[in-house]
C-alpha cells in the first residue's frame, strides 16, 4: 500500500517543505499547479475572445478591451503555458528517472527556475490591473515602442524573466542528460522523450537569450528613446521582427519537440512494440533543432525584406518539413504489427497525429512564398499554428498527464473520463479551428475585432467549438480531482511501459532508485 | 486559367481578379491535392493499423521490427522532392506577384496611417479611405466604416508605392492574392494587373491598434474610358471644392483626404479621439491636469503636435500631420470646427 510506504510525497510534510524542496519530482508538481493556473487564465481569455467574435460589430466588449484580451490570451498561452509546459512539468518529473538518476544535475537551480517563472508571471500579470497591453503577443515595433501605453514595459520585463527560467531549465537538462545517466545507458539507449527534451534544451539555451536582448532593446527604446526600431530616430522597424523571430521560430519547436517525445513514448507503450526507427526519430529532433535557427524569415515574406531573402528562407523552411514528416511516418510504422490498446493516453496520441498532420501540411502552404503572400496574417495562419501548437502540444500534454498520473500519484486516472474529455477536446478543436482555414481562404485577416457580415457563420461555428474544448478540459480537470480522491491503486507499471520509471514504485521513493540500475539494452525492447 | 477548374477547390476564395492570382490558385490546388493525398496515406494508415492490430488478448505479442532502410529512404526522399517542387513553384509565383523593379502604367502613392489609407495619383487626385459613414448602417453594432473607392483601369500594370506615417500596416487584397506591408521610413511596392472589372476590398493585415479591423478601402476596376472619365470628374470636384467657402473646404478635408473623421466624430459621440462638437471656444481638460479654452492656436497645435496636450481620458494615439497639411488647410478646418456648435 502506498501510504505506509516511504515515498517522495510523504518524505517531508508541510507547505514549506514544498516551497523549498530540491526534489525534481516535487518541482514538477509545483510547475503543474502553476502552469495549469496560467492555462486556466489563458483559456478564459480565449473563450472571451471567441465570444466577442460571435457576431460582427460589438458583441460584448469595445475594440480596446478586445485587443487586450487577444494580447493576454496569446502572451499567456505562449510564454507561460506552451513553452514551459511539457518540459517543466513532465521533463522535470520523468527525465532524471528515465535515465536512472537520483535528481537533475543542479537541484537548486531547478527550484530557482520555478521561482523565476513565478516572478516573471507575476510581473506580466500585474499589467492586467495597472496598464493593459494591446500589442499582440509579438510586440511588433513601432506600435509597441511609440504608439501604445507604458504597460508594455512590465509586460516584456516579465517575459524576459520567464525566458531566464527557460534557459536555466534547459541548461539543467543538458547537463543532467550528459552527466547523470546510469551505467550502460549510452546516448543511443536513452528514451526518445529524453532525446526530445535534450534537443529542446539546446534550443532554449541558444535561442532564448536573443529574445531577452530584443526585449531589453524594446524597453530601452521606450524609456530612453534610443533609435533602434523607430524610423523617426533613424532606426529600422523591421529589425525587431528579425530579432523576434530569431527566437520565436525556434520557440515553436521548443513547444512541439517535447510533445513529440511524449508521443514516441505513448505510441511504443500502447502498441507494445519497439519504436520504429529510433535513430531517425532521435536525430531528426536534433536536425529540427539545428535547422530551425535558419528559417525565421518565413514570418516576414511580405515585410519588405528582399525577394531573394524570401526565397532563401522558403527553401530552408522546406528542409525542416522533412524531419517533421519522418517522425510521423515512424510513429505510424511503430503501430504496424503492434498490439494496440486504445486507452485514453493513446487516444490523445492518435489525436495528436491527426491534428499535427493537418498543422504540418498547412505549414508547407505557408512555407511556399507565392502562396503565403495570400495567407500571411489571415485566419489561415491562426488555424495553422493552433493545429500544431494546441492540437499538437496540448493533446500531448493531456496524454502525458493521464499516462504518468499513476506514476506521479500512485492512483489510476479513470479511463472513461479520459475518453470523454478526449471526445470533447478533439471534436471541439476541429469545430473551432477548421473553419478558420476557410476564413483565411476568404481573406479574413487575423487580430480583427470586427468583420464583414460574410464571415459570420464560420466565426459562429468557431465560437461554438471553443465551448466544446472548454468543456473537454473541465472534464479532464474533474478526472484529476476524482482520481486524487478516489483513484484505484496503480501499482508499479499499469500500462506495460519499458522505460526506467516503470521499474520503481508509484509514487517513487524520494531518491528514485534503491539501487542504481544498469542498462543492457535499448529503451523499448518488446520482444 | 485554372486547370482542374472542375474541382471547386478555390470556391472559398474570392474570384481571382488579376493576372497573377490565377497562378496562385493553381499552386493552391496542387497543394490541396498533394496535401490531401499525404493526409490520406498517413491518417489512413494509422486508422487501418488501429483496427487491424488491436490488442485482442492480454498476452498478445507484437512483431520486433527496428527499422527498414528502404522504407525510410523513400519516405524521406519523396516528401523532399515534393517540397522542392512546391518551393520552386512558390518562388515562380512570388516573383510574378512582386514584379521587382518593374514600372507600372499607373502609379499611385499609398500612405497608411492609423486607421486610413491615402491614395495619391500622379495628377494630384487624392483619395482617403475610409469615410466617416458606417459600412452597415442597418447593423447597429458595426464599427466598420464605409471604404472610399479608388479607381484603376483594366488590363494595365498598376503599381502602388506604399509607406506608412506611423506604425506597420499591411495592404491586402484577397481577390488579388497579394499583400505587402506598409513600413514607416521605407517604400515597398504592390503591383498587379487587373483582369476582372468590379469592386475589390482592401484590408489591413498587420495589427496596428484599436481600429485595425476597419482600415479598409475599395479598389474599383473599370475600363480605360471610364477611368479617364473618373479622373476628369475627380479633378473637377477638386476645382469645385476650391471655389467653395472655407468651412465647406474644411469639411471636405475632415471627411475626405485627411481622414480626421476616422477618429473624431462631429455629433458628440466618442470614437477613438474626442468629438469636435462644441469644441471651439470651450474649455478642454488635459491628462496632465492643465486646461485651456480651445482657440485657433490650440487646434493648430493639436494638428501639428498632437502629443503636446492630450485630452483627459483619451490615449495619445494621434500622429502628427506635420508636412502633410498646408497652412490654408488648417485654417479651413478651423472654420469647419467653428460651425460645429
Ligand atoms: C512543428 C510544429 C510547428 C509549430 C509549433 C508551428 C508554429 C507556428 C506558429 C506559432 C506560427 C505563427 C506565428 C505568428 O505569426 O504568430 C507559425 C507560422 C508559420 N509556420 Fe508553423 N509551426 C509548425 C510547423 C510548421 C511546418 C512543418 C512548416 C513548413 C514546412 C511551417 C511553416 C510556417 C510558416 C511559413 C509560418 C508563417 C506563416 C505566416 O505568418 O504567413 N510550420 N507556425
Ligand atoms: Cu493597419
Amino acid at each position: 500500500m502506498a501510504h505506509d510506504q516511504h515515498n517522495y510525497l510523504n518524505h517531508q510534510k508541510g507547505i514549506w517543505s514544498w516551497l523549498t524542496t530540491l526534489d525534481h519530482k516535487r518541482i514538477g508538481i509545483m510547475y503543474f499547479v502553476a502552469i495549469m493556473s496560467f492555462f486556466f487564465l489563458g483559456g478564459v481569455f480565449a473563450l472571451l475572445v471567441r465570444a466577442e467574435l460571435f457576431t460582427p460589430g460589438k458583441t460584448l466588449f469595445s475594440a480596446d478591451v478586445y485587443n487586450r484580451m487577444m494580447t493576454y490570451h496569446g502572451a499567456i498561452m505562449v510564454f507561460m503555458v506552451i513553452v514551459p509546459g511539457i518540459p517543466a512539468i513532465f521533463g522535470n518529473f520523468v527525465l532524471p528517472i528515465m535515465i536512472g538518476a537520483k535528481d537533475v544535475a543542479f537541484p537548486r537551480l531547478n527550484l530557482m527556475s520555478w521561482y523565476m517563472l513565478m516572478i516573471g508571471a507575476a510581473i506580466t500579470g500585474s499589467t492586467l490591473f495597472m496598464q493593459n497591453v494591446d500589442t499582440g503577443w509579438t510586440f511588433y515595433t513601432p506600435y509597441s515602442s511609440i504608439k501604445t501605453g507604458l504597460g508594455v514595459i512590465p509586460m516584456v520585463l516579465g517575459v524576459f524573466i520567464i525566458g531566464f527560467s527557460s534557459i536555466l531549465t534547459g541548461l539543467n537538462f543538458i547537463v543532467t542528460t550528459h552527466k547523470l545517466r546510469a551505467p550502460g545507458m549510452t546516448m543511443n539507449r536513452i528514451p526518445l522523450m529524453v532525446w526530445a527534451l535534450y534537443s529542446t534544451a539546446i534550443l532554449q539555451v541558444l535561442a532564448t537569450p536573443v529574445l531577452a536582448i530584443t526585449l531589453l532593446l524594446l524597453i530601452a527604446e521606450k524609456t530612453l528613446g534610443v533609435g533602434i526600431f523607430d524610423p523617426q530616430l533613424g532606426g529600422d522597424p523591421v529589425l525587431f521582427q528579425h530579432f523576434f523571430w530569431f527566437y520565436s521560430h525556434p520557440a515553436v519547436y521548443i513547444m512541439i519537440l517535447p510533445a513529440m517525445g511524449v508521443i514516441s513514448e505513448l505510441v511504443a507503450t500502447f502498441s507494445r512494440k519497439t519504436i520504429f526507427g529510433y535513430t531517425a526519430i532521435a536525430y531528426s529532433s536534433l536536425a529540427i533543432a539545428g535547422v530551425s535557427f535558419l528559417v525565421w524569415g518565413h514570418h516576414m515574406f511580405v515585410s519588405g525584406q528582399s525577394e531573394f531573402a524570401g526565397i532563401l528562407f522558403s527553401f530552408i523552411t522546406m528542409l525542416v518539413g522533412v524531419p517533421t514528416a519522418i517522425k510521423l511516418f515512424n510513429w505510424i510504422a511503430t503501430m504496424y504489427k503492434g498490439s494496440i490498446r486504445m486507452d485514453s493516453p493513446m487516444l490523445f496520441a492518435l489525436g495528436f497525429m491527426f491534428l499535427f498532420t493537418i498543422g504540418g501540411l498547412t505549414g508547407v502552404y505557408l512555407a511556399s512564398t507565392g502562396m503565403d503572400v495570400h495567407f500571411h496574417d489571415t485566419y489561415f495562419v491562426v488555424a495553422h499554428f493552433h493545429y500544431v501548437m494546441v492540437g499538437g502540444t496540448l493533446m500531448a500534454l493531456m496524454g502525458a498527464l493521464i499516462y504518468w498520473f499513476p506514476k506521479v500519484t500512485g492512483k489510476l486516472y479513470n479511463d472513461t473520463i479520459g475518453r470523454i474529455s478526449w471526445v470533447f477536446i478533439f471534436s471541439g478543436f476541429n469545430v473551432t479551428f477548421f473553419p478558420q482555414f476557410i476564413l483565411g481562404n476568404m481573406g479574413m485577416p487575423r487580430r480583427y475585432y470586427d468583420y464583414l457580415p460574410t464571415f459570420t457563420e464560420l466565426n459562429q461555428m468557431s465560437t461554438f467549438g471553443s465551448w466544446l474544448i472548454g468543456t473537454g478540459f473541465l472534464v479532464g480537470l474533474f478526472g484529476v480531482i476524482l482520481a486524487l480522491l478516489k483513484g484505484k491503486e496503480a501499482g508499479m507499471n499499469p500500462f506495460g511501459g519499458k522505460t526506467l520509471e516503470w521499474t520503481i514504485p508509484s509514487p517513487p521513493p524520494h531518491e528514485n532508485f534503491e539501487k542504481t540500475p544498469v542498462l543492457t539494452g535499448g529503451p523499448y525492447e518488446y520482444r | 486559367m485554372n486547370w482542374f477548374s472542375f474541382i471547386p477547390a478555390t470556391s472559398f476564395m474570392p474570384v481571382p481578379a488579376t493576372k497573377e492570382s490565377g497562378d496562385v490558385d493553381n499552386l493552391y490546388i496542387f497543394l490541396l491535392v498533394s496535401g490531401l493525398i499525404s493526409f490520406i496515406i498517413l491518417i489512413g494508415g494509422m486508422v487501418i493499423f488501429i483496427f487491424k492490430y488491436r490488442r485482442k488478448t492480454e498476452d498478445q505479442k507484437s512483431a520486433y521490427i527496428t527499422h527498414n532502410t528502404l522504407a525510410e529512404f523513400l519516405w524521406s526522399f519523396i516528401p523532399f522532392v515534393i517540397m522542392m517542387v512546391i518551393f520552386a513553384w512558390g518562388w515562380d509565383v512570388f516573383h510574378d506577384l512582386r514584379k521587382v523593379g518593374e514600372k507600372g502604367d499607373v502609379e499611385v502613392h499609398v500612405t497608411a496611417r492609423q486607421w486610413a489609407w491615402t491614395f495619391k495619383y500622379a495628377n494630384g487626385i487624392e483619395i482617403n479611405s475610409p469615410t466617416g459613414d458606417k459600412l452597415e448602417p442597418n447593423l447597429p453594432d458595426s464599427t466598420l466604416l464605409k471604404p472610399e473607392t479608388v479607381v484603376v483601369p483594366l488590363g494595365k500594370t498598376i503599381r502602388f508605392v506604399l509607406t506608412s506615417d506611423d506604425v506597420l500596416h499591411s495592404f491586402y487584397v484577397p481577390a488579388f492574392r497579394n499583400k505587402m506591408d506598409a513600413v514607416p521610413g521605407r517604400r515597398t511596392t504592390f503591383t498587379f494587373t487587373p483582369i476582372e472589372k468590379g469592386d475589390f476590398t482592401v484590408f489591413c493585415t498587420e495589427y496596428c491598434g484599436t481600429k485595425h479591423s476597419n482600415m479598409m478601402a475599395t479598389i474599383r476596376v473599370v475600363d480605360s474610358e471610364q477611368f479617364a472619365a473618373w479622373q476628369a470628374a475627380e479633378i473637377g470636384k477638386k476645382a469645385g471644392a476650391a471655389d467653395a467657402g472655407p468651412a465647406q473646404r474644411g469639411e471636405a478635408l475632415f471627411k475626405g483626404s485627411l481622414g480626421c473623421s476616422g477618429c473624431h466624430s462631429i455629433d458628440g459621440s466618442r470614437i477613438v479621439g474626442p468629438s469636435f462638437k462644441g469644441l471651439y471656444g470651450n474649455k478642454r481638460d488635459f491628462a496632465d491636469g492643465s486646461s485651456v479654452v480651445a482657440d485657433d492656436a490650440y487646434i493648430k497645435q493639436s494638428i501639428l503636435v498632437p502629443t503636446a496636450k492630450v485630452v483627459a481620458g483619451f490615449p495619445p494615439a494621434m500622429s502628427s500631420f506635420q508636412g502633410r497639411i498646408k497652412e490654408e488647410e488648417i485654417k479651413d478646418i478651423i472654420e469647419f470646427i467653428k460651425t460645429l456648435k
